[in-house]
């Protein structure tokens, strides 16, 4: 159970959407939801769609793995349907007994959810193309102007990498545990949802203090391999932008373009 | 005479709501290309020794002195630990990042140096300790010993001209130990790098030039590693083996058979016992 641990979503191929760079995989990211707030009719979530679907295709990310991220969203999605279908005012399209669906109605009901369904979509394909690990590079990069405000950006990013490092070895100990308990006549798996909150306490006592001790040994082999922060600190990884990056810039430039001519020109209810 | 590397002068050192302080009176020296174990039992403070040689700790009494600067100067903090690299003991919790070779260059970030240099750096340190083939690999895929000499591999990258290593192989199978020790051997004996090597395993420091004692918190013994362990009944007394082959050597003597007190090893009993049987030889 806890031999292949795959950390977020990230799916591990090879790609050139993998190998952008990940700061402006976020800021492109961020555009992109910009844009689907900006849709205006069916036609630009269309558009939206098609380009979400030619990027899956660029990365090797199977669209199943982006339908996957939906699913868990589904019962959000029928409540935002439904309340916005059956609670907006206007004009009447139907009229059963005390159920009213008005043209507005059905209108937002629609928006509503593809909207969501699309902000899940855009997040998703960064999150599946993104190492963690990159993430929090990237973050940190893009977050490190506001430094000046004393915001922690270097101290995050690195609070994030030591969590990534320490997962798996964590696991491992877990495991370790349970095994340790277990032969000790701990029974983790039968009884209700209380009883099996309670006997996970003689895993988690001593999962907690080993965590603390690894915490202590860390902190003193970082000061002692010089870790003072993030001032004059130079980088391994370096992050540089390439023609790839530029091209995918283009790409969503042209993408908002479209939705903002869509929004302004196709006349709203024409095609919903 | 060989430049001195580390100095220390009367170091003691009590921790916070202890009682009795764990170190007393210590001076010793360290020179330039010399591997010296620390051994003691435990609790007998040789681990605050070891943090006290790189700034981690500062002593309450006394002085530590690391290539002649004194670890209370804040303003050498960096330049003592950049040149006294330590090793832990638990190889998991001194590997910070995600991939081995990122976590040989977490040192360098520390300092700031440039990113070229930091690749070769990074580089020729994992080529020193065989870790070469690993550079991409997760640190939780890695064998003990092969996270230990990660970790040698990131303290040889800030090029440190002595390596502190605190019961480095305690956590560690024989086979395991057998590699961190060759390892660090082999960077004293080719680099020059002076090692402190701090332990409780008698095997590992019959294998050292100097061997130190330490017993609640003073030096007991000092020597090369045959003169220490002479001293059988001594050793005992402060709750430490001998090497095995010493310890039987002792009771051979003890039986009438005229068997040289200087045996460390296997193989130098193998030695004194063929004398002994064949004399011709």
């Amino acid at each position: 159970m806890l031999n292949n641990i795959t950390l977020g979503q990230y799916y591990p191929v090879d790609s050139l959407v993998h190998r952008l760079d990940p700061r402006i995989k976020i800021v492109l990211t961020i555009v992109t939801l910009v844009a689907v707030f900006l849709v205006g009719t069916l036609a630009g979530y269309a558009l939206i769609l098609a380009f979400c679907l030619l990027v899956a295709r660029l990365s090797n990310v199977p669209v199943r793995m982006l339908l996957k991220g939906i699913k868990p969203l589904r019962f959000i999605l029928i409540l935002t349907f439904f309340l916005n279908l059956f609670f907006t005012s206007g004009t009447e399209l139907v009229h059963v007994g005390f159920v009213i669906i008005t043209r507005e109605g059905l209108r937002q009901a629609i928006h509503f959810s593809l909207r969501l369904v699309f902000l899940v979509m855009t997040t998703s394909l960064m999150t599946l193309t993104t190492s963690p690990i990159q993430l929090s590079d990237g973050m940190e990069m893009l977050f490190s102007p506001l430094k000046v405000i004393h915001f922690p950006a270097h101290e995050l990013a690195m609070m994030m990498s030591i969590a990534l490092r320490f997962i798996p070895t964590l696991m491992e100990e877990t495991d370790k545990i349970m095994k340790a308990q277990k032969a000790r006549g701990a029974d983790f798996e039968s009884g209700n949802l209380i009883q099996r909150a309670k006997s996970m306490i003689p895993l988690l006592v001593p999962l907690f203090v080993s965590a603390f001790r690894r915490a202590g040994d860390l902190a003193l082999a970082m000061e002692s391999r010089c870790y003072h922060g993030g001032e004059h600190r130079t980088r391994l990884r370096v992050l540089r932008i390439t023609r790839m990056d530029y091209l995918a810039c283009v790409a969503v430039a042209v993408l908002l373009a479209l939705v903002i001519l869509e929004s302004r020109f196709i006349p709203k209810g024409l095609i919903l | 005479m060989k430049t001195e590397r580390i100095r220390t002068e009367q170091v003691g050192f009590t921790y916070e709501e202890a009682k009795h302080p764990v170190l007393e009176d210590v001076s010793l020296k360290i020179h330039e290309g010399e591997f010296v174990a620390i051994l003691g039992h435990n609790g007998s403070g040789k681990s605050t020794l070891a943090k006290l040689l790189n700034a981690l700790y500062l002593p309450e009494k006394g002085d530590v002195f690391v290539c002649d600067m004194n670890t209370r100067d804040d303003q050498h903090l960096w330049d003592i630990r950049r040149n006294a690299g330590m090793i832990f003991q638990n190889p998991d919790n001194q590997i910070v990042a995600t991939v081995v070779r990122e976590d040989v260059a977490f040192g360098l970030e520390n300092l700031g140096v440039e990113h070229d240099e930091m690749v070769r750096r990074v580089d020729e340190a994992l080529n020193s300790v065989g870790m070469t083939d690993y550079a991409d690999a997760s640190p939780h895929t890695l064998s003990g010993g092969q996270k230990q000499r990660v970790a040698i591999a990131g303290v040889l990258a800030m090029e440190p001209r002595i390596i502190i290593a605190d019961e480095s192989t305690s956590m560690l199978d024989p086979l395991g130990r057998a590699e961190v020790m060759n390892t660090v051997r082999g960077l004293n004996r080719d680099k020059g790098i002076s090692v402190v090597w701090i332990t409780h395993y008698m095997e590992e420091a019959a294998m050292a030039d100097r061997v130190i004692v330490v017993s609640d918190g003073k030096i007991e013994l000092e020597g090369t590693p045959r003169q220490v362990f002479q001293q059988v009944d001594k050793l005992r007394k402060l709750h430490l083996d001998v090497p095995h082959m010493t310890a039987l050597a002792a009771e051979l003597r003890e039986q009438g058979i005229p068997i040289s007190d200087q045996v460390l090893t296997v193989d130098e009993m193998a030695e004194e016992v063929l004398r002994l049987v064949c004399p011709s030889n």
